[in-house]
């Protein structure tokens, strides 16, 4: 029987870099860019935060850590990181104008290099014996649940037993649903992905919203990868644990047909899947089922892929611009 | 002292090498309704498109209400009180029609008071829309209406109308020249842009004459004719009149018999379609865009999966054979040749990035007996057309998406047409062409029709229609609703045909059955 009270907090604490990477992934989609660079950007976002709280963890190891800075330093590092990646996506794709899937991809191979570089060259530095880094000190800031969630029993512990980034997670899907749906920039953000010469035509700056949304697109799915290491993974970077989560959160964008609110429970259902094989027993003569519980999340998501190409309503289709380049002056 | 809305002075725009617009001066008046007319490409939509933001000058300046003013972005031309509703819609098809209206405005957002807006404004002209409407779910003439409020909502003093009429039943014209009336009462500035003379005649007050980038010249609508004002555009007499040859021997060679089609979402396209189209006559079609042309098309050309019914092609010696479920290539091989030219132009049938000698290839790829494909008879092909038909093209090896409109349309019926065929399928051939190159057009439809070939033309011109056809068929929602003689019918009818489904014996109606 799987153990419900341990697996839920399990789940959510997965499906948080999974719905910071859909929501900023929605964002950016609805802008008409295709960002394929996001598990890039979820790396970068995961280490530009370690490189930030190693130094600050350095700088006092003798001495009490401020926990407001604890924080903070992390989180800004992360921010400017995955920004800068944005940036660059933007540069070469709305200004430059080159191929959104090339450039994208091109991104992810980057981040993953630029993390697992630069978590080698502190991995030497901390001259640790394991190849990975502890930042338990941080990550304590991190992880810090209410005080009075443990006495609440399971309900503590399912609703109550995470770090702020979780919760953060929550409050930007349903703030980024309301600004897509109930305010002016989002109407305006809709039409820039669905038809950007009309967009223009009306008089809305194109390039502007396009920067505007992938980057901060980006910056919120390099929070995911900061949830991961400091949280989730308690502070330890090691190279290439972050896995394959962009990937997912880019197939959830399709399945929550770009709504956010749809993303956080699409994000929990993927989050469970993903970590089920660990609470299936199976007993030690079937280890290699284990194997096959692995792959529930692709295949889910193959199949979801599927379901989504059949549906006709067209409120659900992807923006309509999605991948192209736009230049006012091509005739 | 002038009562010009906008004053045009010396406005010079260039793309690249191509000189679009050069030293252009021209004033547009209030209460006034300005037609602008040119050939494809003398550069009326770019003129428009600087007053409305889209681009910007390169010299020359723009006056509103005598005040010099620099429109560098749309938003600049919204507040200066300019509008256009352009010929492709620029609407987003997921929003709605408040949407869409309120879309690039600032402040808070208030779709309830918008809607309040929307129906005043309505009322005001005569328009009916249903303000919470996707775009998606709304005909042609309805998203028209959605683009003249939305600039009507944001105050324009100065409306510029890119083809409106291109996509509307004769029916629906006179609805909006009626609206364009109303507005012209009110003082607003109007300027539209359409290739069919009869509409300038009716609707505008003045004309004024683009060439080649340059401005020709205006008039007084009442005090010129469309022979004029033709010459004026052309720059040389042109005769206005579409030959006709009396159809020679003609012989049944396509018969189609309740064909019914329905598109991958179910719905019927095509319902229980007959017809037999002879050879050595035109068989037009008309009907509201979408009404089932393309499947039709398509379905004889073999690229179709047809529910029921039969096509049959019936050769000289009166062999018969079944199209319906045969290879396109087989269909191909009897002589069937298909040219569509779809909206976008480009599409099927031609690629853009491939140069005229490679179009030309496409369909001769399968010809020779080494492996390697021939080159040599394609390119001379490519050569010939380019002669024959005067295409403007810096080369045979230039892209095919480099040339403009007509000339890509040229290259596209010229390939089809040398391929001697026996039944020719056009659809839209003349689409936004200008004059001159859509006679070239019609001219070949012609010769092909002499040599017997048997014709079906799809067309939008009811004008053009009633003069090139023998016989015209009118679909109306994928139905027939009447076969016609083009010598005995007018467009009144066909118009009304065209909007619904009439009785079939109906005096003048005859249909296609010969002994």
């Amino acid at each position: 029987m799987i153990d419900i009270v341990a697996f839920i907090p399990r789940a959510i604490g997965q499906s948080v870099p999974l719905l910071l990477g859909c929501s900023g992934e929605i964002l950016t989609e609805k802008s008409g860019n295709l960002n394929l660079g996001i598990p890039g950007v979820m790396y970068v976002g995961g280490i530009s935060g370690v490189i930030g709280s190693f130094f600050y963890e350095q700088a006092c190891v003798n001495k009490e850590m401020n926990p407001l800075l604890a924080i903070l330093i992390p989180l800004l590092c992360s921010l400017v990181g995955s920004f800068i990646m944005g940036m660059i996506y933007c540069i070469l794709t709305v200004s430059l104008r080159a191929n959104q899937n090339v450039t994208g991809l091109a991104m992810t191979t980057f981040g993953v290099g630029i993390g697992n570089f630069f978590g080698g060259s502190l991995i030497k530095l901390s001259g640790a014996d394991v190849p990975s880094i502890a930042l338990s000190r941080t990550s304590g800031y991190f992880s810090k649940a209410l005080p009075f969630a443990a006495n609440l029993g399971w309900f503590g512990k399912i609703f109550l037993s995470y770090g702020f980034l979780c919760y953060l997670s929550f409050i930007i899907a349903i703030i980024a649903a309301l600004v897509l749906y109930k305010t002016r920039a989002g109407l305006h953000l809709r039409a820039v992905g669905e038809s950007p010469s009309t967009a223009d035509a009306a008089g809305i700056n194109v390039s502007k919203y396009k920067y505007v949304a992938t980057c901060v697109g980006c910056m919120i799915a390099g929070l995911g990868g900061l949830y991961y290491v400091m949280d989730y993974a308690s502070g330890v970077w090691s190279n290439d644990a972050f896995g394959d989560r962009g990937w997912l959160a880019i197939a959830l964008v399709i399945f929550s047909i770009w709504n956010p609110l749809i993303g956080i429970f699409a994000a929990i259902l993927f989050g469970g899947l993903y970590i089920v094989y660990l609470y299936i027993p199976t007993g030690m003569d079937y280890m290699e089922f284990k194997e096959l519980y692995k792959m529930i999340p692709y295949v889910v998501t193959l199949f979801v892929l599927v379901l989504t190409s059949m549906r006709n309503k067209r409120e659900n289709q992807p923006p309509a611009s999605l991948g192209l380049s736009y230049f006012r002056e091509e005739r | 002292m002038s009562q010009a809305a906008v004053r045009l002075e010396n406005i010079t725009k260039r793309f690249g090498s191509v000189v679009a617009n050069s030293g252009v001066t021209l004033d547009i008046n209030k209460g006034e309704i300005l037609a602008l007319l040119g050939e494809n490409g003398s550069g009326k939509t770019t003129l428009m498109n600087m007053l409305s933001g889209i681009y910007y000058p390169d010299e020359g300046r723009i006056f509103i209400d005598d005040k010099e003013v620099k429109i560098s972005s749309p938003k600049v031309a919204f507040e200066l009180g300019i509008g256009m509703v352009h010929q492709h819609f620029k609407l987003v098809d997921v929003l709605t029609a408040t949407e869409n209206i309120i879309l690039g405005l600032e402040g808070r957002l208030n779709k309830k008071e918008a809607r309040e807006k929307i129906k005043e404004i309505c009322d005001k002209y005569g328009f009916d829309i249903n303000p919470d409407q996707k775009i998606y779910d709304m005909s042609v003439s309805q998203k028209q209406t959605v683009e003249i409020v939305k600039v009507l909502y944001r105050g324009a003093k100065i409306l510029i109308l890119d083809e409106p009429t291109a996509v509307l039943t004769p029916q629906e014209a006179e609805k909006l020249f009626n609206v364009m009336r109303n507005m012209k009462e009110d003082g607003k500035a109007l300027v539209i842009i359409t290739h069919k003379m009869h509409e300038v005649e009716s609707i505008s007050d003045r004309v004024a004459v683009l060439r080649k980038g340059e401005y020709v010249g205006s008039m007084m609508t009442k005090d010129t004719n469309a022979a004029e004002m033709t010459n004026m555009m052309v720059g040389r007499t042109v005769s206005l009149n579409i030959r006709r040859p009396k159809p020679v021997n003609p012989r049944p060679r396509i018969r189609v018999e309740g064909l019914t089609v329905r598109n991958i979402e179910g719905i019927e396209k095509l319902k229980d379609v007959s017809f037999t189209a002879n050879s050595g006559e035109i068989l037009g079609i008309a009907g509201i865009s979408g009404c089932g042309q393309k499947e039709l098309l398509e379905s004889i050309a073999g690229l179709q999966i047809a529910e029921k019914g039969s096509i049959k092609y019936i050769s000289d010696d009166g062999n018969e054979e079944e199209l319906l479920g045969n290879d396109p290539r087989r269909i191909e091989e009897l002589g069937v040749a298909l040219s569509f030219v779809p909206e976008d132009r480009l599409g099927m049938g031609l690629v853009g990035n491939m140069d005229l000698a490679d179009n030309m290839m496409l369909r001769s790829f399968r010809n020779g007996k080494s492996v390697f494909t021939d080159r040599g008879t394609p390119h001379k092909l490519a050569e010939k057309v380019v002669d024959d038909l005067e295409v403007v093209t810096p080369g045979i090896e230039t892209p095919v998406r480099r040339l403009s409109g007509g000339n890509v349309q040229k290259i596209l019926v010229g390939r089809e047409i040398s391929h001697a065929p026996t039944v020719l399928l056009t659809a839209y051939a003349v689409r936004g062409l200008d004059i001159n190159s859509s006679y070239t057009i019609y001219d070949l439809i012609n010769e092909q029709k002499e040599k017997g070939v048997a014709v079906i033309f799809v067309g939008e011109d009811l004008d053009v229609l009633l003069e090139i056809s023998d016989k015209i068929l009118v679909l109306c929602a994928g139905e027939v609703s009447g076969i016609v003689e083009a010598e005995k019918t007018d467009k009144n009818e066909v118009g009304l045909m065209m909007t619904k489904v009439m009785q079939k014996d109906t005096s003048h109606a005859v249909t296609l059955k010969k002994d």
